[in-house]
């Protein structure tokens, strides 16, 4: 079984022909944008001294994560990763409440008992990563063994990087999934550096979906800049594994457009290869695409993009509101209690 | 009934009454795990719920998280309480911290077939709790008797907390006791008096239990009456029980088959120092294996596991002092 390289997305018609209309169109703009704008804005507040700890951006993931996320059914699942802030946004995650996160206040996710991206809204059907990063892996797979146990009609996605790619925990996780034939889909975030390791000195073989065949499933390649085509790729893996195809390996290949964290300059990076992707910005192209194939007027844009602005400052001024955490409840929470297993999910 | 057989009795009636509850782990199907505590399991529950998983803890635990996050209640058997080493991550890093982070129980149990005195060697004796103790969000189990192992694994299976369930391979078959046929529940936290005695308190648990018994049976005929603490879950502990003994008694031996450095009867032992300094007639004593790897030959492991004779020297010393 080889890797199979995916086309890129042409006409509108393709585009409808996958289940997305023009609304759906203007929502992944919409959503692209966020995601970006909360990175920025979010950078300007670590300037400010306003984020403790370190600051994470996705800037170049934009398409794949959206892209990936917009596939998801409302009853989906996963565990995105750093560079995923697109999952977030698509699902729901309100922009106030990243913000407040960000900035280790009460109302983020985890209400400051972790940072930065570590968060996620169970209720959205996103459960939070860990730093080690694969290790959210093996756990997307038992969530989707829990739907093969049930027979539920559901898929759960687990997200990794090349980085990750080269731990143990994705090979385990893989193999049980192959074994199971598990609604289940891998999505490796390639975004050829993992710190300062280039993909050469990370695995060794031309695509890390090269490696699905080894465990009986299909692998795809996909340009993880231009979103419809990781749209299309994902609706087809994921709606493959409601049906009980199995699972796939989806690879985005994508440019991570700075360093590893805010700390870090990315002097490492070619300076050609930079340029070269700038020239691939998602959000760019899939602009130009929409004014292109779907008609999208100058008023449309110049529309969407003030509601963006409007949202995210609105959310800024929300997420400066909320509290850092009370020091008197820090002990409080660490053993659950039965009645918190009376959430719809645990039930 | 055998030590075995109570575990094996109360995973079924758990399977029975609850739907959400399945087994997975390596040869835990057909084969029945690797003791046979899932011995004819499949037959009854199906392969869907007593799952054959690839040789990969990892994955085990980590999948056992994330059907748990699904609203299921997995018991995952690790093949020997040694292998757990291989799913730390799952435990300590994703496991252990969920709730703290964002709010989502993850209710899990990992059973953990522990302990030595077979010549199992390093990798097959091992008695990792006290590792598993330091981290905060995790609970632990150590049954002595069939009794507490049928009702502290219904407990843990219905705890909404990832535990590990710490059985002891040496009590498997050799220790028999009366079980109630039906389901019942023996709560985390509650040490049990195991032999009383007013005259020092030995805390312990898992086989030692048994060991220490033995050896204060030995000093009863001597006038002296040791109590037996077995403190049946590690964490949470029932560090009020443990103090209310060495109140009463004014002596204490703290024992553990685990070794003796940074194992989890340093913390008892710290409490009590804390405590109840001001309650103790003597030293409070440590007995355990010491730091070394648990070794293969008889004649080693019989010098690294405490034995009876050991016992009974240290509480002669605790009696003279």
């Amino acid at each position: 079984m080889a890797v199979r390289e995916a086309e890129p997305v042409g006409s509108l018609q393709e585009v409808k022909e996958a289940g997305l209309d023009r609304e759906d169109l203007l929502g992944i703009y919409r959503h692209m944008l966020i995601t970006r704008g909360i990175e920025e804005r979010g950078h300007i507040l670590y300037k400010q001294g306003k984020i403790p700890g370190s600051f994470y951006t996705g800037r170049g993931n934009e398409a794949a994560a959206v892209g990936v996320a917009t596939a998801m059914g409302p009853n989906d699942v996963g565990t995105p990763l750093h560079r995923d802030m697109g999952v977030h946004v698509t699902r729901g995650t309100e922009p106030w409440r990243i913000f407040a996160q960000y900035m280790g206040r009460e109302d983020g996710p985890t209400r400051g008992r972790d940072g930065n991206v570590h968060m996620a809204v169970a209720e959205l059907g996103l459960h939070a990563q860990v730093s080690h990063l694969p290790a959210m892996l093996p756990v997307a797979v038992g969530m989707a063994l829990a739907f093969k146990i049930r027979g539920d009609s559901r898929v759960a996605l687990g997200w990794f990087g090349d980085g990750s790619a080269a731990r143990g925990d994705a090979h385990e996780a893989m193999n049980l999934a192959g074994v199971r034939q598990l609604p289940m889909v891998f999505v490796c975030d390639n975004n050829q550096w993992a710190y300062s390791t280039p993909t050469y000195l990370s695995y060794p073989v031309e695509h890390i979906a090269d490696r699905a065949a080894a465990y009986g499933f299909e692998g795809v390649v996909v340009d993880g800049t231009d979103v419809l085509a990781v749209y299309r790729e994902a609706k087809r893996a994921i709606e493959k594994a409601r049906e009980g195809g199995g699972p796939t390996l989806l690879e985005c290949v994508t440019l991570r457009m700075e360093g590893h964290a805010v700390h870090d300059d990315a002097f490492y990076v070619p300076k050609e290869m930079f340029e070269q992707w700038a020239a691939y910005d998602p959000i760019e192209r899939y602009r130009t695409w929409l004014h292109d194939h779907a008609d999208l007027t100058d008023e449309e844009e110049e529309q969407i993009l003030s509601v963006v602005k409007r949202l995210l400052n609105d959310a800024l001024d929300r997420a400066d509101e909320s509290p850092l955490p009370d020091p008197a409840t820090l002990e409080h929470g660490v053993y659950a209690s039965q009645e918190d297993l009376d959430t719809p999910h645990h039930k | 009934m055998t030590y075995i057989q109570a575990i094996s009795d109360a995973l079924r009636l758990e399977m029975r009454r609850d739907q959400r509850v399945f087994v997975l782990g390596e040869d835990v199907g057909v084969y029945g795990g690797a003791f046979k505590v899932s011995l004819g399991f499949q037959e009854e529950f199906g392969p869907w719920r007593v799952i054959d998983t690839p040789l990969a803890e990892t994955a085990i635990v980590g999948a056992a998280t994330g059907a748990a996050l699904m609203g299921m209640r997995p018991v995952a058997e690790m093949q020997f309480a040694d292998f757990i080493s291989c799913a730390w991550d799952h435990l300590v890093t994703v496991a252990a911290k969920q709730y703290f982070r964002v709010r989502t129980p993850i209710p899990i149990v990992v059973r953990l077939p522990s302990g030595g005195g077979f010549s199992g060697g390093p990798f097959h004796s091992q008695n990792p709790e006290s590792s598993f103790a330091h981290i905060p969000g995790l609970k632990i189990a150590c049954p002595a008797t069939p009794h507490d192992a049928k009702g502290l694994l219904a407990s843990a299976i219905e705890d909404p907390n990832p535990v590990l369930f710490f059985e002891h391979k040496h009590l498997y078959r050799r220790i028999k006791g009366e079980v109630p046929e039906d389901r019942y529940t023996v709560p985390f936290g509650y040490a049990n008096v195991h032999r009383p005695g007013d005259d020092a308190t030995i805390v312990t648990w898992g086989a030692m239990v048994h060991t220490a018994t033995e050896a204060a049976d030995e000093l009863a005929k001597e006038g002296f009456e040791a109590e037996v603490l077995d403190l049946r879950t590690l964490m949470p502990w029932d560090k009020e029980r443990v103090l209310e003994g060495v109140q009463r008694c004014s002596k204490v031996l703290v024992l553990h088959e685990d070794t003796r450095t940074g194992g989890f009867g340093a913390e008892i032992a710290a409490t009590i120092a804390e405590e109840a300094f001001e309650h103790l007639d003597g030293p409070v004593m440590r007995l355990a294996a010491p730091d070394t790897p648990v070794p293969f030959s008889p004649t080693l492991e019989k010098a690294f596991i405490p034995q009876v004779a050991d016992v009974v020297t240290a509480l002669r010393e605790l009696a003279a002092y």
